[in-house]
């Protein structure tokens, strides 16, 4: 019993992080079909932002903003002067994401140096608390409040405000929405903008379980991959069942069947590319 | 006329000679400076850095040049790069790589091209055991040498009995763990739970929450950062099993970073920047004034490779280009008065070292590893016959069998 409960609190943790991670990675995708290869650098650039910010002395939550900023204006400078030149050149675009990635891991090499570095638990969320008669990180239990509370907001915006009808129609049939006279371009920019903040949002957020090292990008990459690809992309409700689902099986996969832990992460994947191409709630195929 | 033809005929002799006298020493470092290692690769630059400043770039009486490479980590780079530093810049010897999977890929090509290597970090078991190569030396101990006997102590002198374990799912992780498996069920314990985590595992959770709750004790075998985001996540589920590591887990390149955590963790190494010996705080001053840290695993190492050059083209007065006698007095070198202690190559290429025991704790405002005990003169068989340990296959994630389980 204190075993399920413990690895489902887990799962849902892993869960929240991955849907922070990947829920600007299929918008991203769903909107512009262009995979964002530096999301996962995004992520790891977001938590360095947030561990200068709290060595500067100022709070979590302010690091969690300025993470989210920093990544956001990052994200909407490269969309402007890269991304847009290469409009309509899918694979071109694919790999020019795939070599900011680059840079941008060899440049926070260079500042923040190689040292793996904890990112500090805010202080009113250290120590564990009871959960269903186990004992469980209160940290965590935070993150995952967050994801959720971000899914709600995320909702709201897609489907009560006129940026969120605007994005549904482009992600729905780009021609047509261009035709109506939706401004696509800037479009482009606020999602594109929009993703990169929740990456650097959930980096900050990761940063107290994960740390943040070298490498966290490319770990992160193709967690986002297989949360695109199972729950649809473009969809924020695909996002955030796929993500859950991904933190569950991840998290069950290596507590019941160690050696098999990544063939459990990345068989669903398979599948859902063979028998179900559009994911779980996706309306195209990825 | 005739003195003058014979003056340049002297001058024309003694120049070459005279040149030859003075071309410094190529030394090829192959090291990490980029991606996840990097870290690592710093820190043995840092290392081999300090010792040659510290002997004004001078070895037994010749100039050193160092030829610094990248190999990016990666096995087929490292390939690259060392016939880059054999063919192109004519290295004399080698110090690096820094992880074991490159060493093993350079090891066919060394065999082949006869470089003297000196290995300031890779540690796998067969490089010095089933498979010795002739023109390696280790700096280092190999993967099991310090865990065999800490397998030991914690039987013994800690007096546990059941024990769990959890490491890297990698060769490092496994063959520390073997070792210190062996010699801890050799003197009485049981490992009661294996547990393997993928290098690079985003969250450690499920894996703290499927401890066994009622063993004595953890061994934790981490390399690279993975131990402190162990020892952090094991901390934030309030687990009060106490915790074993291995030399990497609470290694002082990390212990920096680490918090109240790491506090009281045991592990074992063969070096801590706290051992108490004069020459062992004159090199940590040294290094602390020259890098703000203390020195761990990787700048120890790579001092330490920079000081066999060192005392080896000492014995073979700086005629390093004799490379048959630059690798007999490399491979019979028999250090007294190290800043770790005592040390001496065998037979195979590995040394004979000094084991320190080493409890994490708060001094001065930072954490140190504090020696509670050693084991001098710790060869990698330990206190197996050499024979029968060769005769059994390398130490691996099932060998030795964990026969004492518990579902």
């Amino acid at each position: 019993m204190r075993f399920w409960v413990i690895q489902s609190l887990n799962g849902l943790a892993l869960g929240g992080l991955l849907f922070l991670l990947s829920s600007g990675f299929s918008l991203i995708f769903g909107l512009m079909r262009v995979a964002n290869l530096s999301h996962g650098a995004y992520f790891m650039l977001g938590a360095y932002v947030g561990l200068s910010v709290l060595n500067a002395g100022y709070g979590f939550w302010t690091a969690v903003v300025a993470g989210a900023l920093t990544i956001a204006i990052l994200g909407g400078v490269i969309e402007r002067v890269l991304l847009r030149r290469l409009a309509g050149r899918t694979f071109s675009q694919v790999l020019v994401t795939l070599g900011i990635a680059f840079i941008i891991a060899d440049s926070s090499l260079l500042v923040w140096s190689g040292d793996p570095m904890p990112l500090p638990v805010p202080r009113g969320l250290m120590g564990a608390v009871p959960v269903f008669g186990v004992f469980f990180p209160k940290y965590r239990l935070a993150v995952v409040g967050i994801s959720i509370v971000t899914a709600v907001a995320l909702w709201a915006l897609l489907e009560r405000t006129r940026l969120g009808a605007m994005i549904r129609a482009g992600v729905d049939d780009m021609e047509m929405a261009r035709a109506l006279g939706i401004p696509v371009p800037r479009l482009f920019t606020a999602v594109f903008c929009l993703g990169a903040a929740l990456a650097g949002m959930g980096g900050v957020l990761g940063g107290p379980i994960l740390s943040v090292y070298p490498g966290l990008d490319m770990d992160m990459l193709p967690l986002a991959l297989i949360v695109l690809i199972l729950g649809g992309p473009g969809s924020l409700p695909g996002a955030f069942a796929g993500s859950f689902f991904i933190g569950f099986l991840y998290t069950f996969g290596q507590a019941l069947f160690p050696q098999l832990a990544y063939v459990i992460l990345f068989l669903p994947m398979v599948a859902a590319l063979v028998l179900r191409p559009k994911g779980l709630f996706g309306a195209r195929a990825a | 006329m005739s003195r003058h033809v014979f003056g340049l005929a002297v001058l024309l002799a003694v120049l070459p000679a005279r040149a030859a006298e003075k071309e410094p020493v190529r030394v090829g470092f192959l090291t990490v400076n980029s991606g996840a290692l990097a870290a690592g690769g710093r820190q043995m630059g840092e290392g081999l850095t300090l010792y040659l400043k510290e002997h004004g770039n001078k070895l037994a009486g010749r100039s050193i040049e160092v030829v610094t490479l990248d190999t990016a980590g990666q096995p087929a780079t490292t390939r690259t790069r060392t016939q880059e530093a054999v063919e192109r810049y004519k290295v004399h010897v080698i110090i690096g790589p820094l992880a074991a999977f490159e060493a093993l890929a350079i090891n066919d090509y060394v065999k082949q091209v006869k470089v003297p290597v000196i290995s300031p970090s890779a540690a796998a078991e067969d490089l010095t055991q089933r498979s010795p190569n002739p023109w390696f030396v280790r700096a280092v101990g190999s993967s099991a040498q310090p865990n065999q006997p800490f397998g030991e102590y914690a039987a013994k002198t800690l007096k546990y009995k059941r024990i769990a374990t959890i490491g890297d799912d990698f060769a490092f992780g496994h063959e520390t763990t073997a070792g210190f498996q062996r010699a801890f069920e050799d003197s009485g314990g049981k490992v009661v739970q294996k547990q393997w985590a993928p290098l690079n595992v985003a969250d450690y959770g499920s894996y703290v929450a499927g401890i066994k709750p009622d063993v004595d004790a953890i061994y934790a075998s981490f390399a690279g950062a993975n131990g402190l985001r162990f020892l952090r996540q094991y901390a934030e589920y309030g687990l009060k099993v106490p915790v074993l590591g291995n030399m990497t887990t609470v290694d002082e390149g990390i212990l920096k970073n680490m918090g109240d955590e790491a506090l009281g963790v045991v592990s074992c190494g063969w070096y801590s920047a706290a051992i108490d010996t004069p020459a062992n705080r004159k090199f940590v001053e040294a290094f602390r004034a020259a890098h703000s840290a203390d020195p761990g695993y990787y700048s120890a190492g790579a001092y330490t490779a920079a000081m066999f050059l060192d005392l080896a083209l000492q014995k073979v007065h700086g005629k390093v280009e004799d490379k048959d006698a630059f690798m007999k007095a490399l491979r019979s070198l028999d250090v007294q008065d190290s800043f770790r202690g005592p040390m001496r190559i065998d037979e195979r290429g590995n040394p004979v070292l000094t084991v320190y025991i080493r409890k994490v704790e708060r001094k001065d405002g930072r954490l140190q590893n504090t020696v509670v005990q050693t084991y001098p003169g710790v060869s990698q068989f330990w206190k197996y016959d050499p024979k029968t340990f060769l005769a059994q296959p390398v130490y691996s994630r099932d060998n030795p069998k964990a026969s004492n389980l518990e579902p």
